[in-house]
């Protein structure tokens, strides 16, 4: 067994991370611990999960299996509606991206990387609902646009989260189009400025920064010509069409931006170093990680951070840990569904499971994995997710959980190896008259604190 | 490559139906096991420790009425207990089982407990269920299965019902697994205490109490709900009707273990038992019906841990104790009879002086069961109970 579990090794891996597994070694040095994990070299390429080209070939095999139906319905009228499960091979690289993520934050060795990644995806949110081809690229987007830039300059994870096929696809860029463009002159087209509207309002500098209707409209036409890459070639991905994009220099926020590829990108690096982008991004970490109502001297830490190293993300990520509000008691911030779901089954030592049970149970719990309701992502505050039946959910969740796993281990030793001085003395008497260790598991897992981080 | 012929495909469960493929379960788990010939075995563990003088109060031991006052004690009174032939009677609640006592097919047994002395709930259920003075991995009900035939072709040695086994049920007999679609939840009891470990927290504790009585509204106006809906009213009892009906398919499995909780009363026990025996009452009614005329070849036992202290403590409860009452129930079952070895309840022959002391043991109780009922060779039921050679066993308990 191991050490007791000091209380700054327990908030380290609460607080910033996905609750401790029963197996993992408590931090020593729990600063050190957070440090490392940021400083880990980037993930390699995941075995196993397409790249772009074989996106675009399972989306060209379904959209061939739709035209065959469509073709043979029509020569068979009258005929009932096929029973075919349209764009099935999108929705299977969906689910599969889906349980690999999942079962890598149950077992994950750096929660508090995944954290931020985690973080980063709902800064950047996106339903998959949305469209098959947003399912078919989700987990590309988490992998390789959010996950290597989590730990570096801010510009770069706009850049790859903006123009990746999720976000031009979610916030309509692929339709926009420059109306003074070929394409726009042609077929008579025009902006769309959604993505534009969301990049000012709540990817980088946000209204109070103080921008117009025409600061939108100049980003749109920034961002004119940037889109997916029609899956019919076989690279898929993204391009930079430029028959759509809207001619001439582009003034925003009093600057200006060159017609062509290189706009959008020096655009977004321009937005991605604005004071007012790093006050905001400041905000929403301490938010996220530290209270509700994010404690002034932390964000004004954290901004300094990204002030002083032009965005470094890896500077704000340890400016963050080195504020002392973070590492205060009591822990007031409550973990969303997802956090919660991903906690209890670390907590049980639950193996990586197979099945799509855990992305199935975040969504029993309101939490549907990649599915905000809106691009302004998950709401980041205890009232949005203590609704009475999604407590009573969580409850009845951690029950079957605990019948599971009762009986493999003492449920109050459990608690300490994974909460240690954070466990409450009235859960622990609570437990030991439990009736049986299943309950006793239970009431664990429902305790305030446990719900808490 | 020509264009793939369109294909029917299902639907999979998952991501895109938003629907969990981990179901919720109730507080009763149901396991599940084959068995040749035609007898059926229901074990059902009571745990939390069910207190026994509660179930079959002993209205005529002149102790009874210091130990527990303010309980209406007279049958035949209102809210009295339910006779069973003089000096001991059963729960009001208990009418199923009551009605099983008068048509013979009922045996009521107390002042009985486990084979080993222990008050801790997580022990004694493990010792319980093992059958062994060490806790190991299996479950004596799993050794018993493993002297058992293999099963047909294609079938799995044993099924349970449920996500987890019980250890009664573990071991090297391999189980199968299903896991009822219904939406239950904590029992009652285990909720309260839920409840009350969030009260002092200013967002969960007002988010619980509001859903509690939210859910007690709908249960209240709606009626008991289908499955899938708020929650079940009685999931012990839809779990015993399942595993009624699979009992009583030709082909389908002779053995079941249940267990239910919600018995560790140590405050308010006047409030809250009765619920939980009324709720196990009907759970065996269910059992009974669903089973249908395999009912007659059936024994159900129903056991608990141990019992509890023979005197009410401060918050009208009552805390861990020795000797218990056990209940053997089927149309199986040479019932209509109370078998018990009375030891009293003067403060001198309780167990240390706080318990009802213990005059049986379970043991004596279930290898009856192996032997002439389930029928088991004897090199099946040393191995099933290794350390209960020369121990006497009851006689009689079945029918002939």
């Amino acid at each position: 067994m191991n050490k007791p579990m000091s209380q700054r090794a327990a908030i380290a891996a609460i607080r910033f991370g996905q609750g401790r597994r029963p197996d993992e070694a408590a931090a020593v040095d729990p600063v050190a611990w957070l440090t490392a994990q940021l400083r880990l070299p980037a993930p390699p390429p995941s075995e196993g999960l397409p790249g772009y080209p074989q996106i675009a070939a399972a989306i060209r095999r379904d959209r061939a299996a739709r035209e065959e139906i469509r073709t043979t319905t029509a020569a068979t009228l009258p005929a009932v509606p096929p029973p075919l499960m349209p764009d099935r091979e999108q929705r299977q690289i969906g689910e599969a991206e889906a349980r690999a993520h999942t079962s890598m934050l149950l077992t994950t060795g750096a929660p508090f990387r995944e954290r931020l990644v985690t973080f980063w995806a709902n800064h950047f949110a996106f339903n998959l609902r949305r469209s098959p081809v947003i399912a078919a690229h989700a987990g590309h987007y988490l992998r390789e646009a959010i996950r290597p830039n989590i730990t570096g300059p801010f510009a770069n994870l706009l850049e790859a989260a903006v123009l990746h096929p999720v976000m031009l696809g979610y916030l309509d860029n692929n339709q926009s189009t420059g109306p003074n463009s070929p394409v726009g002159w042609r077929r008579n087209q025009g902006l769309n400025e959604n993505l534009a509207r969301e990049v000012l309002e709540l990817h980088t500098v946000s209204p109070a920064s103080g921008y117009t209707q025409a600061d939108v409209s100049a980003l749109a036409r920034i961002l004119t010509g940037w889109q997916m890459r029609p899956p019919a070639q076989e690279d898929g991905g993204v391009w930079f069409n430029a028959n759509r994009h809207e001619p001439g220099d582009k003034i925003l926020l009093g600057r200006s931006f060159p017609q062509g590829e290189r706009g959008a990108p020096e655009a977004l690096a321009y937005l991605a170093g604005h004071p007012a982008t790093h006050r905001r991004l400041a905000e929403k970490l301490v938010r996220h990680f530290v209270a509700d109502t994010p404690p002034p001297g932390a964000v004004r830490r954290v901004e300094g951070a990204l002030r002083d190293t032009r965005g470094d993300l890896g500077a704000a990520s340890e400016a963050l840990i080195a504020t002392p509000e973070a590492w205060e008691r009591p822990l007031t911030k409550l973990r969303s569904p997802q956090d919660y779901v991903i906690a209890v089954l670390r907590a049980v030592g639950s193996p990586a499971p197979e099945g799509l049970g855990v992305v199935g149970i975040m969504a029993r719990l309101g939490q549907p994995l990649w599915q905000v309701p809106a691009p302004d992502g998950w709401p980041d505050t205890a009232p949005s997710w203590t609704g009475p039946e999604a407590m009573l959910r969580r409850v009845e969740w951690a029950h079957a959980v605990a019948g599971r796993f009762a009986g493999r281990t003492d449920p109050t030793g459990l608690a300490e190896q994974i909460m240690g001085p954070l466990v409450n003395p009235a859960t622990l008497l609570e437990m030991r008259r439990a009736g049986s260790q299943r309950d006793a598991l239970t009431l664990l897992l429902t305790s305030p604190e446990f719900q808490r981080r | 490559m020509t264009a793939p012929k369109p294909q029917v495909h299902l639907p999979r469960r998952g991501l895109l139906l938003g629907l969990g493929a981990i179901a919720t379960l109730g507080p009763t788990r149901l396991a599940l096991a084959r068995a040749p010939g035609d007898a059926r075995l229901v074990v059902v563990l009571l745990r939390g420790a069910l207190d026994g003088l509660a179930a079959v109060p002993p209205y005529g031991d002149p102790g009874f009425a210091q130990l527990r006052p303010g309980e209406p004690r007279e049958p035949g009174v209102a809210g009295g207990p339910l006779d069973l032939g003089g000096h001991f009677g059963l729960h009001p609640r208990l009418t199923h089982i009551h009605a099983m006592f008068q048509a013979n097919e009922a045996l009521v047994v107390h002042a009985i407990a486990g084979a080993y002395r222990t008050r801790s709930h997580f022990d004694a259920q493990a010792l319980l269920e093992s059958g062994e003075a060490r806790i190991g991995t299996s479950g004596w009900l799993n050794r018993a299965l493993a002297g058992l035939p293999e099963p047909a072709q294609g079938a799995r040695n044993g099924l349970a019902l449920g996500t987890d086994i019980p250890l009664l049920l573990r071991g090297p007999t391999r189980i199968a697994n299903h896991a009822p679609l219904t939406a239950a939840r904590p029992e009652d009891d285990l909720m309260a205490r839920i409840a009350a470990l969030n009260a002092p927290d200013p967002l969960l504790g007002p988010a619980m109490r509001e859903g509690l009585a939210q859910r007690a509204f709908t249960a209240g106006a709606l009626g008991p709900q289908p499955q899938g809906g708020p929650r079940s009213p009685n999931p012990t009892a839809e779990l015993a009707r399942t595993a009624g009906r699979l009992l009583a398919e030709a082909n389908g499995p002779r053995v079941a273990a249940l267990d239910m909780g919600g018995w560790d009363t140590h405050v308010g026990q006047a409030q809250r038992l009765p619920n939980t025996l009324g709720a196990l009452d009907e759970a065996l009614g269910a059992l009974r019906e669903a089973l249908g005329p395999v009912w007659r070849r059936t024994a159900v036992l129903v056991m608990t841990e141990f019992g509890r202290t023979a005197a009410i403590n401060g918050n009208g409860g009552t805390d861990h104790g020795t000797g218990g009452a056990a209940f053997l129930l089927g149309g199986a079952v040479a019932g209509g009879r109370v078998i018990a070895d009375w030891p009293g309840l003067a403060p001198e022959r309780l167990f240390e002086r706080r318990d009802l002391a213990p005059t049986a043991d379970l043991r004596s109780l279930i290898l009856p069961l192996l032997r002439e009922h389930l029928r088991l060779p004897e090199a099946v039921i040393a191995a099933t109970f290794p350390e209960a050679r020369g121990l006497s066993t009851m006689r009689g308990l079945l029918r002939a």
